[in-house]
């Protein structure tokens, strides 16, 4: 099923002479977990902006083209009808906190309140995203009184505890240490086991090699790529377009070797399989 | 140039709730990586460094001088610190003027700390903006512009919490180009940060912090060889450090470029 539909979608913020997007097409099945990658200002926050409509109701600017996302289109609704169904994790947790609660607790309650959420359901979401972000023991806490990893891991468990069809994240791992990105990661794929449907946009390439179902690469408001991350990663133009690629496809790119089906290894299991069978020739 | 000194450092927000907890360690000019776990006390140390926050027990000195002794002013001339969350350090409603903020409380003639402010800010490749509102900028700039107005501060020991956040490829080879003139220059590069590959090719020492105290302290490729510790503290070798382990190098390249060259010497 598809959840998410974008046609050609153009976007100029307010008093901008260049569009933020420039004519990006791309359609996301029910379950599949998407990264979005490309430099700064290639279109990456603006586009997940625009799938939740704060792209354009919010910021206003000119738009045209299509967003449809779980069966809403987006330029016909407004932000907090999409939002019944659509989740965003801002790119700085320091902005999405609401400023308007003073524990960790009631800073997650704080979206499901304006949902009408009832309070037993809210009171057994609440601990099952705590838990599941690790901040169970921080629930009396300032939410401005946490270390930048423990606000972002808080921004991510009050978008959860609504429990979108469809789930963006923006750079949602930043402030993390390298455990913490991992357990996002991690609980990110089981949620898009479990049906939902997760688009991320990550300078981490590396992690999103590992785990994203597609890759789509932005560049100047445009998609120039969208493809499982193998195919994605053995394009030879991602690199002079300011994109990164994970190390371990550099290196097997740098001393040929490539798969089978003509790509690269983009995860350090593969790139191990292929420098052992490499070293194994050469002894032989 | 600068001598810092951490003897027996001890440090909490709420008394009974320990978050350093006895470092001693001496740091020359050069590169020093902080790496470690989400609330291992690291952008607390830090903050200790500049006089921000005084020990609680213990003491840091910068060349000589205890950081309980003199004003937070006074520590500015010579640790710079550029915070984790630009929303924390900017507040001027033009960059040029959030650049010059820091030159101009050093007292120094306004044209000089113009053209301080503008060579900081090439350095960091934010020629252009000067005009702007920093919040027009998007998050990766408005960081870059916390960094140039530090650099424009021009003191002996420089701190990043976590420059390399929301940096693309160009912003994050920019950063380090930034760390390498530094080096050059004498000065002392103290970096937080949790992006391996970005400690793997620009730093010298690297501090393993976990719980508030130092869990190991050694070269980059000492420490990234020791996947066992750090994976106690919730970390992992850069991509190219596992796989050239994996492959049985050892010590293991750290950066693609001597991976390669590694790989093509075998054959």
């Amino acid at each position: 099923m598809t959840v998410i539909e974008v046609e050609n979608l153009r976007y100029r913020y307010p008093q901008q002479a260049e569009p933020a997007l420039d004519g990006v097409s791309f359609s996301v099945q029910q379950g599949e977990f998407i990264g979005i990658i490309g430099p700064n200002r290639s279109g990456k926050s603006t586009l997940c902006q625009a799938l939740v409509g704060l792209v354009p109701h919010f910021y206003k600017g000119a738009i045209g083209g299509k967003v449809m996302v779980a069966g809403l289109d987006v330029h016909q609704h407004q932000v907090w009808e999409v939002c019944q169904r659509v989740g965003l994790v801002f790119q700085s947790p320091f902005t999405q906190m609401s400023g308007a609660k003073f524990t960790v607790y009631d800073e997650v309650a704080f979206g499901l309140e304006n949902q009408g959420v009832a309070r037993d359901e809210m009171v057994r979401r609440i601990e099952r995203v705590l838990r599941l972000l690790g901040l169970w023991e921080y629930r009396d806490r300032n939410p401005f009184a946490l270390s930048g990893g423990q606000m972002q891991r808080l921004a991510i468990a009050s978008v959860l505890a609504l429990e979108p069809e469809v789930l963006v994240l923006d750079e949602p791992t930043s402030q993390l240490d390298p455990a913490g990105t991992s357990e996002v990661f991690a609980a990110v794929s089981d949620l898009c086991r479990q049906g939902m449907t997760v688009v991320m946009a990550e300078h981490k390439v590396d992690r999103i090699a590992a785990r994203a179902d597609r890759v789509l690469v932005l560049h100047e408001g445009k998609s120039i790529a969208f493809g499982p991350p193998r195919q994605v990663f053995a394009r030879e133009d991602l690199p002079a377009l300011g994109v990164a690629i994970p190390p371990v496809t550099e290196v097997c790119r740098r001393l040929g070797w490539q798969l089978p089906d003509g790509t690269y290894p983009v995860t350090v299991a593969e790139a191990v399989q292929m420098g052992g069978a490499a070293r194994g020739n050469h002894n032989s | 140039m600068a001598t810092i000194t951490v003897e027996n450092l001890h440090f909490h927000y709420t008394p009974g709730v320990p978050v350093l907890r006895g470092i001693t360690l001496s740091i020359q000019p050069g590169t020093v990586a902080i790496i470690g776990q989400n609330g291992a006390g690291k952008s607390t140390f830090v903050r200790l460094l500049n006089g921000l926050l005084k020990p609680v027990e213990g003491y840091v000195q910068v060349d000589g001088v205890d950081t309980r002794s003199v004003s937070v002013a006074t520590m500015a001339r010579s640790v710079g610190l550029v915070f984790q969350n630009p929303g924390d350090q900017l507040f001027k409603s033009r960059v040029l003027d959030e650049v010059m903020f820091g030159p101009l409380n050093l007292k120094w003639p306004e044209e000089k700390a113009r053209e301080r402010a503008l060579a900081a800010l090439r350095q960091v490749g934010l020629e252009g903006v000067e005009e702007k509102n920093p919040y027009d900028l998007g998050l990766a700039e408005r960081k870059l512009v916390t960094v140039a107005g530090i650099l424009a501060m021009d003191t002996p020991v420089v701190v990043l919490d976590e420059p390399t956040i929301a940096q693309d490829r160009d912003g994050v080879l920019r950063l380090g180009e930034v760390v390498t003139s530094l080096r050059q220059e004498g000065r002392t590069v103290i970096t937080i940060t949790h992006d391996m590959d970005f400690v793997a090719r620009y730093f010298e020492r690297v501090l393993v912090f976990q719980n508030g105290r130092v869990l190991l302290d050694g070269t980059a490729p000492e420490v990234f060889s020791r996947a066992d510790i750090l994976s106690a503290a919730g970390l992992e070798p850069p991509q190219i450090a596992q796989l050239s382990m994996a492959l049985g190098m050892n010590p293991p390249a750290l950066t693609v470029e001597e991976f390669v060259e590694l790989m093509q010497q075998r054959t």
